[in-house]
Parts: structure tokens; sequence; C-alpha cells
């Protein structure tokens, strides 16, 4: 029986880590942009999850209309890259240079608009969109445990946007833009690039990768207004602990983020349970365990007050 | 004469940058030291690891017999190691006044008041007028400090770092960005303090160096190599080929 | 001789002393509430003004105490209600329904938080102060969404205002003369606190922190004190507000409400503390009078938001008061 126990711990373990990567991933996603913007244009943008609202909803609708998912995401990714373009063009690239404080107001400014205008276009009732038929089902990667196929695709596409940007960033003539303006803004200048649409596409970039988030996570959760700005406060949590403006501290920090918050949610109550009655274990335990990544960010900022990968200093 | 600040054996490096080599230097108590060397020699590291904006990878700092190598930046400052910035660094939105007042503040040890009103403070005001005669500074009193021109603000940062009554001041470039007239007022607020306080200072413009410093050492890839009374170093060898060959 | 400044302060202490008389003669009692409501999100954006237009902490989690003071007043009074014990208190006290209690542990629990929340987060600066205080009081939304105990995402009735002896609380003329008083009387600390020794190192903080440290000046402790009492200063807000609504959700703690404390400050006058007085007053009004046209009214507010940080940066009170407002 001991075994046995052992085994199923195991089990829920593996599964649990999936749930976490797979969460990660999504974090990841979103962080990569909020980082690229900030390490290159200096911008604190609050309205990078309004994108991820935007992704999802174009998605649903457009996946509901055509029937096919495929063309939801890709609709989706246009859209998104082509809204974050117009912001950027008509209100952020006025805000670069100024206050950080300047730059919370405006996009917060942006975001109330934002889910303003979805509510008046959607509705204020929540969309659910089921996952594609292909990727609808499970799959036992572990012994007697089938596990969601649509969880482990975005595992997938998340690892290969991440291979996909580090290529950009490395080899790339765009990513040696993107290098070379975050630390020799007025040098790229000087050698004839236009530094102001370097930005806009950079923009776009992250602007996009928010609404693939959005658009994977349609099928998961409700489409709801409001959506944008839970992940944009765990997306600040991961940046924070993986360092500002450094892609490489965005994937650290996201997967850290994604584990944690999933093996709290799992495990602190079941601990709980073990020396506590049930019924209080569940309550304390439920409000305790959405606290986990609180508590790695504070640990994280005792120690690395700047985070774990520092691409600029926290001075910035 | 004593020495008041004593380094030795300093490393600082930036991956793998030695920026502070095995650096030694020894000031005396009461005189001026002048700390030169070509571009990148590290001159404003060093400043920046004695007055604790940077720590060192290894080596002490002894100042005035206490070890001070590990200890913050405004410890170091409340115990009388002062310094300035080669870019100036002031209070731009209070006034030339208020920015000598919150120096002394700094160190009479009453910051913790919450009521009383600080611009009526006379223990406050008092002294700070008093410093910015010293400086021929007083005229200006409210003038905002973002308004003085360049060479003004370079003297306000210097009376500021006065106020706090140092027993020694790290001067990074005093002189940087200034004209002839404006560095020949900055040298003779400085040339009465020597005997009074012990200064640090690194200086671009030899002239002023050489007609200022009782010693100077010159500095070269973060590593001391001659200490001398300004006549010794010009003489030196190893200094004209360095340094002053350069030029 | 008046100054122009001084006129624009007498006219506003006027128009706060007559404004319950000219909605009662109008008959217009939703104005009482409307002003008393102004009146306290005036509070906490004053108390954040000091943080922010003094100390350069651009906090974007400020609404996390007006909220635990808010929760402390719901707390009491439930435990009062129900003759429950409080818990992690010594002893078997069973809550209070005494402004004087009230208040004064609204008060007490915020500034605690707000020391604990100020070691952890002005270990860093700039953008990262910003998303930490924000992170943070996401951290007491959820856990006070999750906690079953005090209502959860439901929120907590609050079974009658604060009792303080002499006065009746649950007059609305009266309240918002309390909220009045205490306003009052925090300018009048406020204002002495940044004109003190103390508040002068403060403004230096956010002019020039890196000066105050090469001047011997240990910054980290000035800001931990400031970020304390403008903390308190939000929990008295928040105490006030369980009174005005007789509620306490996880609302009043959404980072929405950080971000309107914010915009109430800059719109008022940053560095001023009685710009924000005003900055409440716009933003409350203007969203009365947009929500009368449409339910959409945020699409609105939105751009406002936008086009006020692009084109108008001195604020209401800057506008009025001119190039003295902020020494007055």
């Amino acid at each position: 029986m001991q075994g046995h126990y052992l085994l199923m711990t195991t089990l829920l373990f593996l599964e649990q880590t999936l749930n976490g990567l797979q969460q990660g991933v999504m974090l990841f996603l979103m962080a990569a942009g909020l980082t690229l913007v900030f390490g290159i244009m200096h911008l604190l943008n609050l309205a990078h999850g309004s994108l991820y609202m935007v992704g999802a909803y174009v998605c649903a609708t457009v996946t509901q209309a055509s029937g096919s998912f495929l063309i939801g995401v890709i609709s989706a990714l246009g859209a998104c890259a082509a809204s974050g373009m117009v912001i950027e063009i008509l209100a952020m690239r006025r805000l670069y240079a100024r206050e950080h404080l300047d730059q919370v107001l405006a996009t917060f400014g942006i975001i109330l608009f934002f889910n303003e205008l979805v509510k008046i276009l959607w509705g204020p009732q929540a969309l659910f969109l089921n996952p594609p038929a292909l990727l609808n089902g499970t799959m036992e990667i572990l012994p007697d445990t089938p596990y969601p196929t649509y969880r482990l695709f975005i595992i997938a596409v998340g690892l290969i946007v991440a291979l996909g940007l580090r290529h950009l960033i490395l080899n790339t003539r765009v990513g040696m833009l993107i290098r070379a303006g975050a630390t020799h803004r007025e040098m790229v200048g000087a050698l004839g690039v236009n530094i102001d649409w370097l930005y806009t596409v950079v923009f776009g970039l992250g602007a996009m990768l928010a609404g693939l988030s959005g658009a994977l996570a349609g099928p998961m959760l409700a489409i709801q207004v409001g959506m944008g700005e839970n992940i944009l406060i765990l997306t600040f949590v991961v940046i924070i602990v993986g360092g500002v403006g450094s892609v490489r501290g965005a994937l650290v920090g996201a997967l850290l983020v994604g584990l944690v918050d999933t093996y709290a949610r799992a495990f602190l109550p079941m601990g709980l349970r073990e020396f506590m009655e049930p019924a209080n274990a569940d309550n304390v335990g439920a409000a305790a365990s959405g606290m986990g990544i609180y508590i790695l960010m504070a640990i994280v900022l005792l120690f690395k007050p700047s985070g774990l990968f520092q691409a600029y200093k926290g001075q910035s | 004469m004593a020495n008041l600040l004593s380094v030795n054996n300093l490393h600082k490096s930036f991956g793998a940058l030695q920026a502070t080599d095995d650096l030694k230097l020894n000031v005396e108590t009461g005189t001026i030291h002048g700390l030169i060397g070509p571009n990148g020699a590290g001159k404003t590291t060093a400043i920046n690891q004695l007055s604790g904006e940077l720590f060192a990878d290894s080596g002490t700092i002894l100042f005035d017999g206490e070890n001070i190598t590990r200890w913050p930046i405004y410890k170091r400052a409340q115990f009388g190691l002062q310094r300035s910035y080669q870019i100036t660094s002031l209070f731009p939105e209070f006034s030339v006044l208020d920015n000598v007042a919150i120096a002394i503040q700094a160190t009479d040890g009453h910051s913790f008041r919450f009521w009383g009103k600080a611009r009526k403070d006379k223990s406050l005001i008092d002294p700070a007028m008093a410093v910015l005669e010293q400086v021929g500074m007083d005229h200006l009193a409210h003038t905002p400090a973002t308004d003085l021109a360049h060479g003004q603000q370079r003297q306000l940062e210097l009376a500021m770092t006065l106020a706090t009554k140092p027993k020694m001041l790290l001067l990074d470039e005093p002189m940087a960005g200034m004209g002839k007239s404006e560095s020949h007022s900055m040298m003779e607020v400085l040339r009465p303090l020597k005997g009074k306080i012990t200064i640090l200072m690194v200086e671009h413009d030899m002239d002023v160096v050489f007609a200022l410093a009782d010693h100077v050492s010159v500095l070269v890839r973060g590593h001391c190599l001659v200490t001398g009374t300004p006549d010794e170093v010009r003489a030196h060898p190893d200094v004209r080929a360095a340094y002053l060959g350069e030029e | 001789m008046i100054t122009r400044i001084r006129s624009v302060q007498i006219v506003t202490l006027l128009i706060l002393f007559s404004l319950p008389f000219i909605a009662t003669a109008m008959n217009q009692p939703f104005w009482v509430d409307l002003s008393t409501r102004i009146l306290i999100y005036a509070i906490a954006a004053m108390s954040l003004d000091i943080i922010l237009g003094y100390g350069g902490m651009v906090s974007l989690g400020h609404a996390m105490f007006l909220g635990i003071g808010a929760y402390s007043v719901g707390i009491l009074t439930h435990h009062s209600f129900e003759g429950s014990a409080v818990p992690f208190l010594p002893g078997e006290w069973t809550g209070s329904m005494s402004g004087l209690v009230h208040l004064p542990a609204s008060i007490l629990a915020s500034s605690l938080l707000g020391l604990i929340i100020g070691l952890l987060s002005l270990r860093t600066v700039g953008v990262y102060f910003i998303m930490i205080t924000l992170a943070f009081a996401q951290m007491m939304f959820y856990f006070m969404i999750s906690l079953p105990t005090y209502g959860g995402e439901d929120g907590l009735n609050v079974w009658g205002r604060s009792e303080i002896p002499g006065l009746d609380l649950s007059d609305s003329v009266t309240f918002y003369f309390v909220c009045l008083m205490l306003l009052l009387a925090f300018w009048f600390i406020a204002r002495r606190l940044v004109d003190s020794r103390f508040g002068g190192v403060l403004r230096g903080c956010k002019q020039n922190e890196q000066r105050l440290k090469a001047l011997g000046y240990n910054t980290m402790r000035y800001k931990l004190i400031a970020f304390t009492i403008a903390g308190a200063g939000a929990g008295l807000a928040g105490g006030l507000l369980a009174n005005l609504n007789e509620f306490v959700g996880p609302g009043i703690m959404h980072w929405t409400k950080s971000g309107e404390l914010i915009v109430m400050v800059l719109l008022g006058g940053m560095g001023t503390l009685i710009g924000p007085i005003f900055g409440s007053a716009a933003l409350l009004l203007l969203e009365e009078i947009l929500s009368a046209y449409t339910e959409h009214w945020m699409i609105v507010l939105g751009p406002i938001l936008l086009l006020v940080v692009l084109f108008a940066r001195r604020g209401i009170y800057g506008f009025l008061a001119g190039e003295g407002a902020k020494d007055g």
C-alpha cells in the first residue's frame, strides 16, 4: 500500500508540474512582450493585458464564425499586432520620454477605454470556447493519468515561440537593432535606421505575443472583461522575479511563477489538512495558496532586488 | 603627519575589466591630494569605492581609524567623508539656501522632526548663509538651484559638502566643464581649505592640480603608478611616458 | 493683500462648509452623500500625494490601505454584531461598535501593513516599485476574496455606522462634517509634515536620492516612515468609507481603485496636498455626470486621462492657484 501511495503522489506531482509549465508558458508569452517594450522603449505598459483580452475575444468570435480555431488564432494575432501598432503611433510614442508616472496613468486610461469598448462590442456576458476537435481529448503521457491534449499543445507552442524569439533576437537584423537600440539608442538612429519604425514594430510584436497568449487561453477560461488585468499583474510578478528587460529572465520567471502557483494551490490545502480540520484547512488553504507567488516575489526581492536576470538597473 | 585615509590592496573588476588593481593610496591629514591618470585609468571607480557607491571586491579602506570598507555610503558621509560628483548633483527644485540647509541638517542629527517649519528654522538658515558667504554665493540664496549657471552649480555642490563640516572631501573633477574664470574662482574657494579639510581631488586640468595639491598620485589601469610632490611627479620618467606624453 | 492662492483656499473652504446646507435647501440629499464620498477619497488621495507628490514614490497599490482600513471597521462590527471573538487577538474580544475604536483600528492596521509592504517594496525604485506595490495590493485583494469568513467575494455588510458619543453618524450631514473635520485635520498634519525637516528630506528623495545618501541620509528610513504615514491616512479614509457605504467588499482594493487615486492626485495637482481634494471632486463628479448619459462612461474617461497626461500636467489646483500652489 505504501508503494502505491508513493506512486500516486509522484504522478500527481508530475501532473501538477505539467499544469505549472502550461501556466508558465502562457505567462512567458505575456512577459516577453512587456519586458521587450520596457527594455527597449523604457515604457511601462499597463495596457498590455488589454491586448491579451482583445486576442481572446477576437479568436473566440472568429473561431465560432469560421469554425476553425486556426483562423481564429491567426485573426487574433493580426488584430492585436494591428491595434498595438495603432496605439503605439497614436499614444505610446509620446510617452517614451515621460516619467513612469505619466506612462502608468496614460496606459491606465487606455485600459479603461478597451474594457468599455469590449463591453460595448461583445456585451457583459462571458464567452466560452471549446478547444478544437483535434486537441479536445486527452493523452496518457503519464501512466494511468489522462492529460488534456490542449494543455500539452500550449506548452509546445510556448516553447516554440521562446526558441523563435531567441533566434529573432540573436540572429536577425531586427534582433540586432533591438539589442543595439536598448543600449545605444542614439547610435542606432545615427546609423540611419528609422528608430520610430523599429519601436512600432517591437510594440506590434509584443502586442502580437499578448494576443497569442489571450487566444490560446480562450478555450481554458471564461473570456470576459477584466481578464487582461488579472494576467497583467501575474506578468508583473514574473518580471519582478525574472528581472526587467531580460527575455531570458522572463522565461525563467514565468516558469517559476507558473510552477509555484500551481504547486501552492494543489498541495498547500492538502498539507494543511494533515494538521487542521478539513473545513478550516480548505478555508485557510484557499486564501493562503494564492499567496504563494507573492511570497516567491518577496523572497526574490529580499535577496535580489532587481530580479534574477537583471538586464537594466532598477533605477531606470 | 598621520594618514587620514589609507587604502590597501583595493581590487574591483567588472567582468573581465580590472577597474581597480591592487590600489594603494595614503592621504595625509590636512593636505590636498591630487589623483590624476589617463582616461579609463579608474579614477572615478576608485572614488566611488571610497565614498561607498561601489563596494570593493577585496582590500581595505581605513578612514580616521575606522575600517569603512563595508560601510554604506550614508554612514561614511555621516562619519565625515563627503563627496562631489563629476556630473553636478543638486536638488534642482530647491533654492540655493535650501540645498545648503538640507546638507547641514544631514549632520546635525535632527532630521526626524516632523512638525516645526524647516524654512523658519534659525539653526539651519544661519549656518547655511554662513557657508554661502564663504563660497561667495550669499547673494544667490533664494535662486532655485536649477537656474544657476554651470559654474555656480559646481560651487553650490562644493558648498553643500562643506556645510556638513566634513573631515575629508572627495572631489570628482570639480572643474569639469568650467571656463577659465569659473575654474579660477573655484580655486579661490578651494585654496583656503588647505590645512583645514583633507581633500582627495580627481582633476583633468593639470594646472589646477599642480597649483593646489601637496601630493599627487598617478593612476594607470587601476593601479597607483607613483605618488609624490607635484615636482617629483612632473619629473618622474614613468609618468611622462604613461600620461603626460599623451597630452 | 490676499494672494491668489489664499483666495482659492478660502473659497474652497467656504464651499466645503456650505455644501450640505445648499444640498438640503435644494432638497437634494443625495448630494450630501456624494460630497462625503468626495471628502473621503480626498483624504486617501492626499495621503498618496505625500509619497507620490513629495517623495516621488509611485505606488500603484494605495487602495490596499483603503481596503484594510475599511475591513478593520467591517470586521470589528461583524464580530460585535455576532458576539464572536476576533481571531488572532489575545483574549476573547468580541469587537466593537465604537468609532473611537474603529478609526484608530483602521489607522493602526493600515500603518502596520504600510510598514511591512514598505520594508519590502522600498528596496527597489522606479518601475520595480510600481509593479511591486501593485502586486502586493493584488495579493491582499485575492486574499480577501478567497477568505470566506469575511464574506469573500460578496463582502461584508456593516450593520450601522460607528458610534461616537454625542454624534449621530447615521445622520448624513453630521457624518459629512465629521469627514470634513478629519480631512482638515489630516491636511493640517500633512502640511506641517511636508514643511518640516523631515519633509525637506522627503522632497529631496524625489529630486535626487543619491545626493541625499552622499550627504549622509539613510533615505530608506525616511521613505519608509512617509510610506507608513500615507498608509495610515488611506486607512482612515477606508474606515470612513466603510461607514458611508455600510458595506465592505474586496472591490474597494481592486487595483483600478489605486489607479483612480493616482488620477485624483494628478488631476488635482501633484505635490500640493490641496490639489487631491479638487482631483477627488473632479473624478467623482465626472463619473456622476458621464454615467447619467451612458453606462459606458469609462470609454470617455479613458481618453480624458490620456489627454490630461499628455497636455495638462499642472492639475486643477495648479491652474487655479498659479505658481505658488506647491508651497501653500
